[in-house]
């Protein structure tokens, strides 16, 4: 084993690994949460109370322990994987045997002074545990059917305890980013098709456990007119928000819209509308942007780390940050039905901010010690 | 040689692979989103900015003030008056049970107005708001505000309400209004008619009037938050109010003659100038209180005057209709002379009675009134010269004669509620009766009875057109559509008549003047008592009016019931003779014309005659050329 101490490259110190946090992605996200800031000062009718004020403070709290997470060894992230899974797991189950109700489903859990959202961190939980059951596995096992099952209850039996509360959009935000770190960690693709097939067979199904509001919403996504002020307002009126903006808004705290509550969760789900409705297409434009930066960033973390582990960490990250950026802003368009995805870093909520900064954090993490040697591990 | 990174490089070669197909989706993805905003935001943005403005602004239409009605010299006859009333907008009619039932523990509404205010508040469009309760005292207004944190979209408005100050006296003429119905909305597109506040003519002038009085909305527009609550005004137009209208009547005649009405149970008195065809006053007895309308008619009030045999709610002025009896004798005699069917100079026997195909036909005088002419018959009302004049003129000429002195059509007056009358034809009786016409039916055409009816204004009519020399005026309601009477000044002096001429011959007018005159200044006039006043004296002959007396069959007593003692007096009301009057004064210079109907008052001369007399005598002292100081003081006021 002296070898490995030979070939091993030269131990990186403190200053380096600070050197290696990539400061451009942190900028990125301060501007993110800059906007967010400047979004929810106007969905308050221009007042840091209040949401903006809370939301930079939040900001600054999750930047520490972004910083933080980034610079705890992989491995140590790799040890934990299951116990943060395994707890996520039991989060779950106490939620919904106990959780507190919004907007019609059980998914906060009051612990002390926090009200936590178990769903958010089995998001980043199960990234984890996939990123290290399949960096445990050689290439010919992770294509074979019998290693994916594993994986595959690794992603599902969260999906169901979600899908009881029910929250559609985190189920289906689990299911997605499962299924790509599937897809990227060497998953034969006839079982993405059957996979696919078997979820078309079972739309009925599903409809048939589906709760009356998300019937509604689907049928509302499906023609928002039918019921302009029922379950249609929502989609309706963040039409109307984002079409009247034109190509460069209505100005600063100037959206009629959001200022005179036609827009329904104008601080929440839909902030994009808010902010778009002001600042137009070139606002939505440079918001977006800044997103796929942050995506352009994860991949290029992703293939520079030298471990699968951090590969697959990276890339689970940053297919989470695509799910929440285009689900939520193609809910708001009328792209997609309602379904409850907040836009990370933008939207006002505590749970969201600290599991996205947290995922951020590993990602930083990941190029932070993309050369660390990690045990082949099982 | 690193067993930990054993097979490393093939893991990483698939990752990299599809990581990039991966990343490859992506932005797909993210570019479909873009090509969405743009199709929001560039193509579609004008769709969404008007949407969106809609949304935002809300037009409320501010009600214009109603135009006020007065009388000829300036006396108001309806005004507005200050109304606080509870207005509920509710939010697309969410939670209406929960309010309404607030609010019935607050004012009490009652069932009727619980169900009328729940049905107001599901049907509102565009969250206007709906009328609560009108007239609100001062307690309710503060119990409601006391209230108000529980009532949300409930709010006092100071509106106006209509108020008649002369109430009764006036109620036929000006009438009343009421909320808009379906009906009224036909062929009016005016957008003000959709506030819950406003107030439609439904009778009189009021309905008449309505396209006049009522005015032109103002508009404000206010940005709206979601839930329909005004933010902030951003445009105020400002409305027009209704234009007043000064009605032709004399409130002051009008009250007298109504004073002269009242020893009587029901009827009519239509005071008209015969130059211009003002109608200075129009009374019909009994009448009705309109605030009950103003306020809120209930069930019963309602039912009492519908089956009140006296009719209350109907103008007799020009909704009764009378067989006209011996009034129509002018008409008659008319026809006849125009037609040549007799002479000025011809004498027709009476005996008391004529015989027709085996039938008597009655003079009123049993005795006989012996030979007469044209003028004595009148004075005497003949019944044996006029069925004789009948035959020789004829149905078709004697109809003529009468549509040309106004009857059997409506007045161009436009008030809602006018009769036509009804001035038989031989096509008509064919049509109706389904029998040809017979002489008989001339006989009774000849002295006003049978099928021959109209109303007291036309009566009046007939009388100004022969006292004015034979012009078509018409009667007229509206003086003006001024503000104030001194807008207007002082009125012109008109002398001639403007109306087109009947080209009637002024030998035969004169000569039925001459016999309207003897019936009241001669000593065998059926009315010569009028020749003095109510209190015997003897008239200023300036004064001097002719007349006509009539008194028309309501139930032909037979000669059976005539020799069992049957009098007019001891039958039941309803079965009693109309009395009628008509008159024209002053005699030598007309300006005047009266007509008056007691209904079921059994004599026209004795009845009647007084009425008319007092009413037109009044009038003739009022003349402003008589007076000529009281519209200068106006106009100094």
């Amino acid at each position: 084993m002296s070898s490995v101490a030979l070939d091993a490259p030269a131990p990186v110190g403190f200053a380096e690994r600070i050197w290696r946090v990539n400061w451009g992605l942190v900028l990125v996200l301060t501007a993110i949460a800059g906007i967010g800031v400047v979004a929810l000062y106007s969905a308050a009718g221009g007042r840091f109370e209040p949401w903006a004020s809370r939301h930079a403070v939040r900001y600054g709290a999750a930047l520490v322990l972004m910083l933080t997470v980034a610079l705890i060894h992989p491995r140590v992230w790799l040890a934990l994987a299951w116990p943060i899974y395994i707890i996520s797991l039991v989060l779950l189950v106490a939620v919904d045997l106990i959780g507190k109700i919004g907007m019609g489903a059980q998914r906060w859990l009051v612990i002390g002074p926090m009200q936590i959202q178990p769903s958010e961190i089995a998001k980043v939980a199960v990234i984890m545990v996939l990123a290290r059951y399949y960096h445990g596995l050689r290439k010919e096992q992770a294509s074979q059917v019998l290693y994916t099952l594993p994986a595959l209850l690794v992603i599902l039996v969260p999906v169901a305890l979600v899908m009881v509360q029910p929250d559609l959009g985190t189920a289906m935000m689990v299911l997605m980013g499962g299924g790509a770190l599937l897809f990227v960690a060497g998953m034969r693709l006839w079982i993405f098709l059957a996979a696919a097939v078997t979820a078309v067979a079972c739309l009925p199904v599903a409809w048939s456990f589906m709760h009356e509001y998300q019937r509604k919403r689907v049928l509302t996504f499906l023609d928002p007119d039918s019921d302009p002020l029922g379950a249609g307002y929502h989609i309706t009126q963040s039409k109307i928000a984002i079409g009247s903006g034109g190509l460069f808004g209505k100005g600063f705290l100037k959206g009629t819209q959001s200022s005179l509550n036609f827009l329904p969760e104008k601080q929440t789900d839909f902030i994009f509308t808010t902010f778009v409705e002001e600042w137009g297409m070139m606002g939505a434009f440079a918001l977006l942007a800044l997103f796929a930066l942050v995506l352009v960033w994860g991949f290029s973390i992703a293939f520079r780390s030298q471990h699968h582990f951090g590969r697959l960490l990276a890339l689970g990250v940053t297919a989470m940050m695509f799910l929440y950026v285009f689900i939520n802003a193609a809910m708001v368009m009328g792209l997609l039905p309602v379904v409850g995805v907040p836009l990370p870093l933008v939207s006002n909520g505590g749970t969201a901010m600290v599991s996205v900064m947290f995922a951020c954090g590993l990602l930083i993490g990941v190029n932070v010690y993309r050369d660390a040697q990690l045990p082949w591990a099982r | 040689m690193k067993p930990f990174r054993k097979g490393d490089g093939e893991r990483s070669g698939l990752f990299t692979r599809r990581a990039l197909l991966l990343g490859g989706v992506q932005g797909i993805l993210l570019s479909a989103l873009a090509g969405r905003l743009y199709q929001l935001q560039v193509i579609e943005t004008q769709r969404f900015a008007t949407l969106a403005e809609e949304n935002r602004i809300n037009l409320r239409l501010l009600p214009p003030s109603r135009g006020l009605i007065f009388d000829r010299t300036g006396q108001p006859l309806a005004v507005n008056r200050n109304n606080f009333r509870a207005m509920a907008a509710s939010d697309r009619g969410r939670g209406a049970e929960v309010l309404v039932e607030r609010l019935d523990q607050i004012l009490s509404l009652g069932e009727t107005e619980r169900n009328r205010l729940l049905r107001d508040l599901k049907r509102s469009r565009n969250a206007q708001p709906v009328v609560v309760r009108e007239n609100l005292g001062w307690e309710e207004v503060a119990r409601l505000e006391f209230n108000a944190p529980d009532l949300p979209g409930v709010f006092i408005d100071l509106g106006q309400s209509r108020d008649y100050p002369e109430g009764e006296l006036t109620s036929h003429i000006v009438g009343y209004t009421g909320r808009v119905a379906d009906e009224d909305l036909a062929g009016r597109d005016d957008p003000v008619l959709q506030l819950a506040t406003i107030r439609f003519g439904k009778k009189g002038v009021e309905r008449s009037l309505e396209d006049d009085l009522r005015g032109r909305a103002g508009a404000v527009q206010v940005e709206v938050n979601a839930v329909g609550r005004a933010v902030r005004e951003l445009d105020r137009t400002e409305g027009q109010p209704g234009s007043n209208a000064l009605l032709t009547i004399d409130l002051d005649l009008q009250r007298f003659a109504a004073d002269k009405m009242k020893e009587h149970q029901s009827g009519s008195v239509v005071v008209l100038d015969v130059v211009t065809g003002d109608v200075i006053a129009m009374v019909s007895t009994p009448g009705f209180d309109p605030s009950t309308f103003a306020r809120g008619i209930t069930h019963a009030e309602w039912r009492d005057l519908l089956e009140n045999p006296e009719r209350p709610l109907n103008n007799k002025a020009i909704g009764g209709i009378y067989p006209p009896g011996s009034t129509y004798k002018m008409v008659t005699a008319l026809a006849a002379l125009e037609s040549k069917a007799i002479e000025p100079w011809t004498r027709l026997p009476c005996l008391g009675f004529l015989m027709l195909g085996g039938i008597k036909f009655h003079c009123w005088l049993k005795t006989g009134h012996g030979s007469t002419n044209v003028v004595e018959a009148i004075a005497q009302s003949c019944d044996c010269f006029f069925y004789e004049a009948a035959r020789r003129a004829g149905v078709d000429r004697i109809s003529d004669m009468a549509a040309r002195l106004g009857f059997g059509k409506q007045s161009e007056l436009g008030l809602p509620g006018e009769s036509a009358g009804n001035q038989p034809t031989r096509a008509w009786k064919q049509e109706r009766v389904g029998k040809p016409w017979q002489h008989g039916d001339t006989f009774n055409l000849g002295i006003g009875q049978g099928y021959m009816n109209c109303t007291p204004l036309q009566l009046a009519v007939m009388t100004a057109r022969i006292a004015n020399g034979g012009y078509e005026v018409q009667p007229n309601l509206l003086l003006a559509k001024a503000t104030t009477r001194e807008e207007l000044g002082p009125p012109p002096p008109t002398l001639t008549p403007t109306a087109p001429s009947l080209r009637l011959n002024p030998q035969h007018l004169a000569m039925i003047r001459d016999g309207m005159n003897q019936v009241v200044n001669s000593g065998h006039g059926t009315a010569n008592q009028l020749r003095r006043d109510a209190d015997g004296k003897v008239r200023d002959p300036a004064l001097a009016f002719a007349g006509k007396t009539g008194t028309a069959q309501v139930k032909r007593i037979t000669q059976r019931e005539r020799e069992m003692g049957i009098t007019q007096a001891s039958l039941p009301w309803h079965l009693r003779h109309h009395a009628l009057f008509v008159c024209y004064g002053p005699v030598d210079n007309p300006r005047y014309a009266c007509a008056v109907i007691v209904e079921h008052g059994m004599a026209g001369g004795a009845t009647a005659g007084p009425i008319g007399r007092d009413v037109l005598v009044e009038t003739m002292k009022r003349d402003p050329s008589r007076r000529s100081d009281r519209f200068r003081k106006m106009a100094s006021r």
